[in-house]
């Protein structure tokens, strides 16, 4: 009888975990279908994507024969903007997420508020209220107010984490250099920095993927003469997509890939380094208790 | 002993001003002002020629009263409503199902969920539009299989619109909801099943209540966007039914009328403001996830 009952959860968890992973799989589908179709038509033997025309992969070598001015111009354009934009929103974000954390101020629950602004509201309305106030003041529309967009909407991100990754932990750390006679600069930079490092880089990573693939903020704070790759895209929408467009975000994909993968691996083995080290720490220790002893 | 307690202070100040200094004065110099900005030029006079005349007035809020408008921001709401729901329902089985498996198996299948999100998004809304072109494969299928009698219109839909909106968001719906999920003790789900109670039960009385600011979080994250977007509705609409984002949009662009887009960006704001207050009630904002 026993037996029999367990049987039949047995047989009811399998089942369960069968419609799982076919649910699960089915959610997938909807998300890469649409990358697996961009990539078929960047082999697409057509001028024009309507439709599939055959099977051709003369659009990666058109690509890199640099023919298509406007195509590498928007590439190079988001290149710099995503750049300048990772780095101010890492540094700024580095800056106050270990500030936010550590001291109390006056307005802080303010900052704190003003934070998630951006993440919550509508990109348009941040968007365009930046650009109300560019206008009524006169400071020209360029890569400068794209980049002051997409900062903004990438700080908060940063900020958020890098908190994350601030721990008591560092705190009795830089305790313990000060208290060694390190000034509060070396400290940053030699124990607060480093024990933040995996924040970093995810917070690096996550502004960068934010700013190369934003359209909204692009859009409304550019000028007339200059667009980044997803503006031109959105542009190029209505008339159809070239190929060539399919075979460059192809290849980007490609490359966010392989960063991402060698950012775990790094971050991977850095664990594994750290867990060596304590275990070393930890036996010296103990000699050292025996030899007490 | 107080003395030395502001002399620490003072100490303070400067590490304090240089680290938080810069975060907070990016945020009120391009959040703080301009959100106040764009509240006050929605109380002004459009320009004669585009810009803005500053007499007060409430004409641009008794354009937002008109049946054109109104019908607008209705339809806007209703889509980004439809988009949340599903979204929801779609979204949290499927996190659950991940947050369940062990850790290194579930931030694998994360991963995997994170790597269509670097592909462009137009991109990917513009291989739903080759998907679903009239003479693309789902037409092809549809009539090889004999469901229809002739090519289906896709393009320009509202149906295409809605999945584009919800195939965009359900990443940032699944996430927080997966976070929250993952934070759930066996220990509670066991206890509750020890104590007598049907795995429905427990799911509706145990499980969901703890993972409520996940939802939540979800709500914020797929509902406003959702409400602002334009690209996608410009995209898979074709621009031939206006919602809230392209109206804000064309306000800035051709038509110029500057109030009337404050106007409706304070709208999306107070919506935004809503949302969050009811979130404050039930949940710390501190705990929401939006990563």
């Amino acid at each position: 009888m026993m037996k029999q009952i367990s049987n039949r959860k047995l047989r009811r968890q399998k089942r369960n975990r069968f419609f799982g992973a076919l649910y699960a799989s089915i959610i997938y589908a909807l998300f890469y279908i649409p990358v697996l179709v961009m990539i078929q038509f960047s082999f697409n033997d057509a001028k024009r994507n309507y439709s599939w025309e055959g099977f051709t992969t003369m659009w990666y070598g058109k690509l890199f024969s640099f023919r298509n001015h406007d195509l590498w111009e928007a590439l190079v354009y988001s290149l710099i903007i995503a750049v300048i934009a990772t780095i101010i929103s890492v540094a700024i974000g580095v800056l106050g997420g270990v500030g936010l954390k550590k001291f109390e101020f006056r307005g802080k629950r303010f900052i704190n508020l003003m934070l998630y602004v951006p993440i919550v509201v509508p990109e348009i309305v941040l968007a365009v209220s930046m650009l109300i106030i560019f206008m009524t003041i006169g400071i020209k529309l360029g890569m400068g107010t794209i980049v002051i967009g997409h900062c903004t909407f990438c700080i908060p991100y940063a900020v958020v984490t890098i908190k994350g990754r601030i721990s008591g932990d560092n705190e009795t750390l830089q305790e313990a250099s000060m208290d060694l006679g390190a000034n509060r600069l070396q400290t940053f930079w030699r124990v607060t920095i480093p024990s933040i490092m995996p924040g970093i880089l995810s917070a690096a990573f996550l502004s960068f993927t934010l700013s190369i693939d934003d359209v909204i903020m692009s859009n409304m704070l550019a000028s007339a003469r200059q667009s980044t790759l997803p503006v031109l895209i959105l542009s190029v929408n209505r008339t159809g997509v070239t190929p060539d467009i399919n075979a460059l975000t192809t290849i980007m994909v490609l490359v966010m890939v392989a960063g991402m993968l060698l950012l775990s691996a790094v971050q991977r083995a850095r664990a594994k380094k750290e867990a060596r080290e304590i275990a070393e720490m930890e036996k010296r220790i103990s000699t050292m208790h025996s030899m007490v002893e | 002993m107080n003395g030395a307690s502001t002399a620490k202070k003072r100490h303070n100040r400067l590490p304090a001003i240089a680290q938080a200094g810069p975060v907070s004065l990016w945020m009120i110099l391009f959040v703080t002002i301009p959100m106040l900005f764009i509240i006050f030029i929605s109380f002004m006079t459009r320009g004669s020629f585009g810009g803005v005349e500053y007499t007060p007035t409430l004409t641009s809020y008794e354009t937002l009263a008109d049946v054109i408008y109104l019908n607008v921001i209705l339809k806007s709401l209703r889509v980004a409503l439809v988009t949340t729901v599903v979204c929801l329902l779609l979204g949290y089985p499927f996190a659950y199902y991940i947050a369940r498996k062990p850790a290194d198996v579930a931030s694998r299948l994360i991963m995997l969920l994170m790597i269509p999100l670097w592909t462009n998004s137009l991109m990917r809304l513009n291989a739903w539009m080759l998907l679903f072109q009239t003479n693309g494969p789902v037409n092809k299928a549809l009539l090889g299989l004999g469901f229809v009698e002739k090519p289906v219109t896709f393009l320009y839909t509202d149906g295409l619109v809605l999945l584009g909106l919800i195939t965009n968001f359900l990443p940032f719906a699944v996430l927080p909801m997966y976070s929250s999920i993952e934070k759930l003790q066996t220990a509670m789900l066991e206890a509750s099943a020890d104590l007598g109670a049907k795995p429905s039960v427990t799911f509706f009385r145990v499980t969901l209540p703890l993972t409520f600011p996940g939802i939540f979080s979800a709500i914020i994250l797929t509902f406003i966007p959702a409400l602002g977007t334009y690209t996608i509705t410009d995209m898979l609409g074709g621009g031939k039914v206006l919602y809230i984002g392209n109206i804000i949009k064309n306000q800035f662009g051709t038509i110029r009328n500057w109030p009337l887009g404050a106007a409706l960006s304070v709208l999306l704001l107070l919506v935004t403001a809503l949302l969050i207050f009811v979130y404050s009630r039930f949940a710390k904002i501190e705990d929401m996830e939006v990563l």
